[in-house]
Parts: C-alpha cells; sequence; structure tokens
C-alpha cells in the first residue's frame, strides 16, 4: 500500500491570535506552530496500515517554508519521505485552491489511499480534503474512527449525524480521520534523528504543471475582528450548596429566562 | 444574475434536520431581500412527502428525485445530481445546515461547481457580486469577514444561530431528471446513537462534564439534562479518561455547540474546551476551583462540588418547572 498523508502546520492550540493592523491576517511573529492535530491521527493510520501491510507512507504538505517542520515531525514518527508543496500564490489561496495545488502533487506519487484530518484548527473549514478526493475522482469518507483495509477496499466506521456509519470503499479512495481513530505515537529520540536524512522534495506551482491563476482565491478574508467582550460573569453567591443552586434556578428562569 | 438561493434539504426518518429549517429561512431572507426563488432539494426517498413542510418555511419550489443511489446518502451520488441541477437553475447561493453530512459533501461540492464556501457561518450579506460571510476562525478566537465570488457561492450556517421561520413559499413540487452514478464509497450500516440521546450540535441546551465528574458516572449530569431537555457533553479530560464516548466531547478536536444554554460542570475551561462552546448565549459554570478560567467565560457561576450543586440545581428546576 502506497499512502498519502495530507499534514498542514498550524498555530498552536494553546497561542494567542494577533491581528495584523490591516486586519486581513494574523500575526505570525513568534507564533509556535504544530501539527494539525487531526493530521496527526492520519499520520499514525497510515503507519499502522504500512506496517501491516508494507508499502510507504509520504507526506504532502502545501505551506510556506517554516511548513517543513510538520513534514518533520511526520518523518519523525515514521513517514517515509516528504513534498513540501510550496509557492508565493498559496499564501493567499483558500480551501479550494490548496486542495487544486495538492491534487496535482498527489497526481505525480504512486498511491492506493490518501489520508486527511477531518479539519485543520486554523481554518475549521473541513473542505480541503473531500475537495483532494474530487479533484482525483476517487471515493471518500469523512470522520473515520475505524479503516480497515480488505483486498482492493476499504471498510471505515464513521461519525454521522445520529450516530455512526459503515462504509465500505474501493481503492484507491481518500479518508479523514477524526479523533478516536487511534492514539498517535510520539516520536521517538532516534525517529528524530532518522527523520533529518529523510528526503523532502520541494515543489512550486510551476513544477506541478499549474499556474498562480489555478489557486486564485474566490473567498478571501477581508476583517479580522475578535468576538466582542463579554460583560463579567456573576458567581452565585449562597451560604450552602443548596442555597447557591436555589438561587441559580432563579436566576436562570426569570433573568436568563430559560426553561 | 439570478438571485435565486438552493437549500440542500437533509432529512431522516425524523423529518427534516432542524439544520434545514435554519437554512431555509436564511435563504428565505436572502431571497427577499433580493428578488429570487428559494429552491429546496431534499434528495433521496421520501424526500417529496416533506414539500408541504418546506413549503410551510419558504420553499417555492421543492425538486425531488427518488433514485434508489439517493437512498442511503453518500457524497458522490447526490453530488452527480446537484452539480447537474446547480449547473441548470443557477442559484446565487447555495445553502446547506453545517452538519456531518453538510461536511462530507461540501468539499466535493467547492471542487466540483468551482465554487467558494464559507462553513460555519454566522451571518451573511450579500455585496454587489459578491456575498459576505463572517464566521470564527482559530477555535473561535477570531471572526473573519469572508468576501466570496463567482456564483454560486456556497454557504454552511452554523446550526442555532439562524431562526427557523416559518413563512409559506409557494412549494411547487418538481421530479429531477438528472442522471445519478452509484457511489464507490456507500453506507453498509448505520449505528443509531442510543434512543432518546440528543445531538449535540442541535441541542438548545449543553450540560458537558469534566474531569471533575471523577468518574464514569453521568446519571447526574443526565438528570439536569432531562430538565433542561439538554444533550449531554463532555470535555476531552472525561473523554480520554473512558468515561464517555468521543461523539460527546465539545471543543476544538471535538463538537461546537452553540446552545442558549452551556452548563460546564467540574470542568476547568481549557481554551481548547472553549473554542467548542463559546458562542452558547448563556454559560454557567460549577467549580470547586474559584480561579478556574471558565469562571472567565461563565455568565453565572457557582463555586462548589458540583456532586452537591448539580442534584440540588435538578430539584429546584424541576420545582419551578411545576
Ligand atoms: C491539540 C489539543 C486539542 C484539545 N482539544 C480539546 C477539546 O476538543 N475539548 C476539550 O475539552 N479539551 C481539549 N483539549 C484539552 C484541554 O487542553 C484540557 O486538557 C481539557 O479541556 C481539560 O478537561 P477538564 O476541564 O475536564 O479537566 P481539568 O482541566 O483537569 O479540570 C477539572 C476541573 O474540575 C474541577 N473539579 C474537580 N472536582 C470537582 C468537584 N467535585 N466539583 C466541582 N468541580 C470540580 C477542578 O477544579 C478543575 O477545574 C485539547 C488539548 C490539545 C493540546
Ligand atoms: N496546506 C495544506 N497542506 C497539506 N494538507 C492540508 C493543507 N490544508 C488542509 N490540508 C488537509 O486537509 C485537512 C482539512 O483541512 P481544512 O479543509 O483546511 O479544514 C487537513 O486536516 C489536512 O489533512
Amino acid at each position: 500500500m502506497d499512502i498519502i498523508v495530507l499534514v498542514k502546520q498550524v498555530p498552536d492550540t494553546e497561542a494567542a491570535i494577533r491581528v495584523s493592523d490591516d486586519r486581513a491576517a494574523i500575526r505570525t511573529e513568534g507564533l509556535k506552530w504544530v501539527v494539525n492535530p487531526y493530521d496527526e491521527y492520519a499520520v499514525e493510520e497510515a503507519l499502522r496500515i504500512r506496517e501491516a501491510l508494507g508499502g510507504s507512507v509520504t507526506v504532502v504538505c502545501a505551506g510556506p517554508a517554516r511548513s517543513v517542520a510538520a513534514i518533520r515531525s511526520a518523518l519523525a514518527m515514521g513517514a517515509d519521505q516528504g513534498v513540501l508543496v510550496s509557492d508565493p500564490a498559496l499564501e493567499i489561496a483558500d480551501s479550494l485552491g490548496v486542495a487544486r495545488a495538492l491534487a496535482a502533487a498527489i497526481r505525480g506519487l504512486s498511491f492506493d489511499l490518501v489520508l486527511a484530518g477531518q479539519r485543520a484548527v486554523d481554518d475549521d473549514a473541513g473542505l480541503v480534503g473531500p475537495a483532494v478526493a474530487e479533484l482525483l475522482d476517487i471515493p471518500h469518507v469523512s470522520l473515520a474512527t475505524k479503516v480497515e483495509v480488505q483486498g482492493s477496499e476499504i471498510l471505515c466506521e464513521a461519525a454521522a449525524d445520529g450516530g455512526a456509519k459503515s462504509i465500505r470503499a474501493t481503492l484507491p479512495a481518500l479518508v479523514t480521520a477524526q479523533k478516536g481513530l487511534n492514539d498517535p505515537r510520539f516520536a521517538s529520540m532516534m525517529g528524530i534523528m532518522k527523520a533529518k536524512k529523510k528526503p523532502v522534495e520541494e515543489k512550486d506551482l510551476v513544477a506541478l504543471g499549474l499556474s498562480a491563476a489555478d489557486v486564485a482565491p474566490q473567498s478571501r478574508v477581508t476583517g479580522l475582528s475578535f468576538p466582542p467582550e463579554r460583560p463579567p460573569g456573576r458567581i452565585i453567591q449562597g451560604e450552602t450548596a443548596r442555597d447557591k443552586a436555589r438561587e441559580l434556578a432563579r436566576v436562570l428562569v426569570e433573568e436568563a429566562k430559560i426553561l | 444574475m439570478a438571485q435565486d438561493v438552493l437549500v440542500i434539504v437533509q432529512f431522516s426518518e425524523k423529518g427534516v434536520a432542524k439544520a434545514s429549517l435554519e437554512a431555509l429561512g436564511l435563504a428565505r431572507e436572502l431571497a427577499d431581500a433580493h428578488g429570487g426563488e428559494v429552491l429546496a432539494v431534499p434528495l433521496g426517498q421520501g424526500g417529496e412527502e416533506l414539500a408541504p413542510v418546506l413549503a410551510a418555511h419558504g420553499a417555492d419550489r421543492v425538486l425531488v428525485s427518488g433514485d434508489e443511489n439517493l437512498t442511503p446518502f453518500a457524497p458522490e451520488p447526490h453530488l452527480a445530481v446537484l452539480a447537474t441541477e446547480i449547473g441548470r437553475l443557477a442559484p446565487r447561493v447555495v445553502v446547506m445546515g453545517n452538519t456531518l453530512q453538510a461536511r462530507d459533501l461540501a468539499g466535493r461540492l467547492s471542487a466540483r461547481l468551482s465554487a467558494p464556501a464559507a462553513v460555519d457561518v454566522l451571518s451573511v450579506r450579500l455585496d454587489g457580486d459578491e456575498v459576505v460571510a463572517v464566521r470564527p476562525l482559530y477555535g473561535g478566537k477570531v471572526l473573519a469577514e469572508i468576501r466570496l465570488s463567482g456564483s454560486p457561492v456556497l454557504l454552511f450556517p452554523r446550526p442555532n444561530v439562524f431562526p427557523v421561520r416559518p413563512v409559506a413559499g409557494k412549494g411547487e413540487v418538481e421530479t429531477l431528471a438528472a442522471p445519478v452514478t452509484a457511489p464507490r464509497a456507500r453506507m453498509e450500516a448505520f449505528i443509531a446513537a442510543p434512543a432518546g440521546k440528543k445531538e449535540l450540535s442541535e441541542a438548545d441546551a449543553v450540560v458537558s462534564g469534566g474531569r471533575g465528574m471523577a468518574g464514569p458516572d453521568f446519571s447526574m449530569l443526565e438528570e439536569l439534562a432531562g430538565v433542561l431537555d439538554a444533550a449531554v457533553g463532555a470535555s476531552r479530560s472525561a473523554v480520554d479518561e473512558g468515561w464517555r464516548p468521543h461523539t460527546d466531547q465539545v471543543g476544538q478536536t471535538g463538537k461546537t455547540v452553540s446552545p442558549a444554554l452551556y452548563v460546564a460542570c467540574g470542568i476547568s475551561g481549557a481554551v481548547q474546551h472553549l473554542a467548542g462552546m463559546s458562542f452558547s448565549k448563556v454559560v454557567v459554570a460549577v467549580n470547586k476551583d474559584p480561579d478556574a478560567p471558565i469562571f472567565q467565560r461563565a455568565d453565572y457561576g457557582v463555586v462548589g462540588d458540583l456532586f452537591e450543586v448539580v442534584p440540588e440545581l435538578t430539584a429546584a428546576l424541576r420545582e419551578r418547572k411545576g
């Protein structure tokens, strides 16, 4: 099985987000970057499938030069090689533009299965995985919590509205990883050392046969703001737990109009 | 430019999804403001029977297809019909409630139509040739104004943000002839959540428990949820301890909820948890640590032992309810 994993570098979930003066972007100086948490589930699943069935795991990431750190993290977990798609035109690309670049990069590789995160925790969009599947004309399963390879098919369990589904898909296919799929391993010291020597190929749009026009955004962020400050909350006073609970019930019903 | 708004309607044997009724409300508003029609598309077997409900919520035309490949839902056959019909009808905007099914469809639809998409939308307006949407980014730490150009534009409003509006539309029913392809990824079984379990992302009230629950017994929260007609959620710590299923997790790597009432019990209020619930209207926190960060976000806080406070709260609310 040759497996591609799509990995995005995102700001650490703990990080305070600051906004640029023109309010069109976030300020990136001093920001700590991590691998998108859902993509770690995708990498782990790819490694487990390779360990069971043989083959290769290739990490593909689109982003500026710093994103190579995300690729190295995945290589340190055990992936075999990486491709960094980097081009100034991608810096303002929307989900569809990124998906086009990723799909073009994947087309140049051998693959039976593509794994992605169900969403990136920066744009929280969940668009790129299924968009890549569409561009590659392969089926996809989103929000997988279990993936089993059965010959030329996969059988997945996936989250669904009101429950869960089991879904069978023909290979090649794309699967997006949901929390619960697995527990990602930590990179060992040895893994980190080895990762430094693993091949990472860098490609720009021209190398992928694309032009800036192919990834021109139809969706642009034109203003970032912070959610309105909330008035300070009220701590409910009372002698006993019972007093507090009764007072809380009163304000919820009378002031907040709950029930 | 045509000003019609097309709504992709999601439904089950329980009827039209609440998120779809909210999407219809938004569609009606956009269509009325710009002189277009609302086209509702409930694809799959049983869609036709929903026409009266859809008409009562603003649909002018209800476009149905009962092709066998459309039931149960699978993204590829739905996409085949939608791409053909959206091409033919040329709506200005396509709306679908931001459910998991929408998430299954959105990226593919965007790629197939070369149409821009905005998910988790909190507000929308049309501005000349562009659609301007506001949505949270970075786990709700910032709000982004996004300008989308091209036709159509795909919008996925966040559940519980746009009201369900009972406004009559014409409700003419048409059967679609678009060819349907067989899915290469097909559902073999649906494992329904336990009966009576409320869907977190749609519930009007959510009661969540964290590590402070000290174990898998959430019956105390379930009783409170019963009185409030609430769904029960959990922090990641409670999920990672194995006390609750992954599907109950609220937060950056779990579900996003925006109910009218969110009650956090024994939850410290880490940023990743806040990311999933910070757009709730009224937040209540019960925590024994007066310095817990959740109190910064709570409208009403009770400093105390949840094992004492929660049953008393349940009793007091039950009494008021009569
Ligand atoms: C990448 C990433 C993603 C994450 N995603 C999520 C996510 O989606 N959702 C999420 O929730 N977390 C997420 N987290 C984890 C998050 O950082 C916190 O660790 C987690 O939310 C803590 O859960 P908690 O509040 O239940 O536990 P704790 O932080 O341990 O807090 C327990 C609280 O219970 C109180 N308490 C204890 N006993 C009682 C009692 N008897 N009565 C009243 N109060 C009591 C304590 O005072 C304390 O405040 C993520 C972390 C990372 C790094
Ligand atoms: N720039 C990128 N490079 C590589 N993979 C990406 C990129 N953007 C998104 N993805 C993949 O697509 C998933 C969903 O991202 P998004 O649609 O941005 O929420 C992520 O979890 C990644 O697996």
